[in-house]
């Protein structure tokens, strides 16, 4: 049995918008990935405690309310610290073109906007997952 | 092995690590388990039953802050099933206990069944080792709650907590079998909504006592906080029960007798899947059909015979 990916959805911040992480999840459930979803109101430190006890392969994390730049390169910050590097950090939700960039310089792997296809999120998991 | 050294120290990191080496066989997983098998024992295991949507997860996560209160080391396993379709599962129990951040006494791990029929995974038990070996002294295991899994966790946990809510079925629904046999102490969940007084007495009425323990019956509401301290006074009173007298051995040798018996079974299902001793299996298989031997004959030679891996 091919090994399987796990991944940890999370939504930093106060944000209340799930239903765009919910759909993700149920994406990766239907590709046969384990999902664990956090829910709403995680601190950077709490999602990668989650993220170290769950060993996950990869993090996907979503915001619609503009604290972007604010919390996810704290988790990558975070994540690097507690010793766990290695896991992937990718990033959904209302993200403006300019902030992608920098996303991706502070260590976010890819970033998914509205009307991405399900499937290369699926792709992307799939390919980089260890 | 260094990863054992490490979750021995305490190490999170390595412990989350040695729990997906060992659900997934990595190489070294066997040996892996035998470093910490003699770190283990320590733990008090609870497990958690009980029709899906009853409240586990949430009654969980209000036992886990008065545990820690008490100054416990709390660990959780949660199992959610696998898809049959896709292989893939959303392990959602952990949300409900997304308050407790970044304690450091507390390590909750979601697993999926993974195939596996009865309301655990495979590797459930062998989480539970890891975190017992880790340094948690009380572990709760939360199952899928559909089906048989009452049985399952009742013959592994130490202590067996029956989780139930009230409008759920009537007075013979609560008589069927299976359910008020194997319970160490009942739940009346959402007491908010009304009807817990009647399903708890029903409950009361029909549990008898075995081996010198008799089953209480707690009400509790997750959502407003109530009945948690009671429950956890009931946790630890069976506990005290088990430890008193020849229960902590008996629930032992019952999960070991069981994992011994798995154990064998894996060995027997991968000494067939090797190339050679498959042919002889599948030849075996033929001469059944074809009437030349039978299925208990054919066993017994093919038993005899066996060439375990190394």
């Amino acid at each position: 049995m091919a090994k399987k990916i796990r991944v940890l959805i999370a939504k930093p911040g106060l944000d209340g918008h799930d239903r765009g992480a919910k759909v993700v999840a149920r994406a990766l459930r239907d590709a046969g990935m384990e999902v664990i979803y956090t829910g709403l109101r995680q601190t950077p430190e709490d999602i990668v405690e989650a993220a170290i006890q769950e060993d996950v392969d990869a993090i996907g994390l979503s915001s619609l309310s503009g604290a972007h730049m604010a919390l996810f390169p704290e988790v990558v910050k975070v994540l690097k610290k507690r010793g766990a590097g290695d896991i992937l950090v990718v990033a959904g939700g209302i993200i403006p073109d300019d902030d992608i960039p920098k996303l991706k310089k502070a260590g976010i792997k890819a970033v998914f906007g509205p009307g991405t296809p399900l499937a290369d999120i699926v792709a992307f998991f799939r390919s980089s997952a260890k | 092995m260094k990863i054992v050294e490490q979750v021995l120290k305490g190490d999170k990191r390595a412990a989350g690590k040695l729990i997906s080496m060992i659900e997934d066989d990595d190489a070294g997983a066997s040996e892996a388990l035998a470093a910490i098998y003699p770190h283990t024992g320590k733990a008090h295991v609870v497990g958690f039953t009980g029709p899906p949507g009853v409240g586990k997860s949430s009654l969980i996560n209000r036992l886990i802050r008065e545990f820690r209160v008490r100054d416990r080391k709390v660990g959780v396993v949660a199992v959610d099933p696998t898809s049959p379709f896709t292989g893939g599962a959303v392990l959602g129990d952990r949300i409900r206990m997304s308050d407790t951040g970044t304690d450091p006494g507390v390590f909750i791990r979601s697993m999926a069944t993974r195939g596996h029929s009865g309301g655990l995974g495979l590797a459930t038990f062998d989480a539970v080792k890891v975190l017992d070996a880790f340094g948690i002294d009380l572990i709760f295991v939360e199952t899928v709650g559909a089906g048989q899994s009452e049985i399952d966790i009742a013959s592994r946990a130490h202590t067996t907590a029956v989780v139930q809510m009230p409008q759920s079925g009537d007075a013979v629904q609560a008589l069927k079998a299976g359910i008020l046999e194997i319970g160490d102490v009942y739940v009346v969940n959402k007491t908010d909504l009304g009807g817990a007084d009647a399903m708890s007495s029903n409950l009361d009425f029909m549990l008898e006592e075995r081996q010198g323990w008799r089953p209480p019956v707690v009400q509790t509401s997750a959502l407003e906080g109530k009945g948690i301290k009671e429950l956890a006074d009931a946790i630890n009173k069976h506990y005290r029960y088990l430890k008193g007298g020849a229960g902590w051995r008996r629930r032992e040798s019952d999960r070991a007798r069981k994992e011994l018996y798995e154990s064998m079974r894996r060995l027997l299902a991968e000494a067939y899947s090797d190339e050679t001793e498959g042919i002889t299996f599948e030849e075996t298989v033929g001469a059944i059909v074809a009437r030349k031997t039978d299925p208990r004959t054919a066993a017994k030679k093919l038993l005899r015979d066996l060439k375990l891996p190394k």
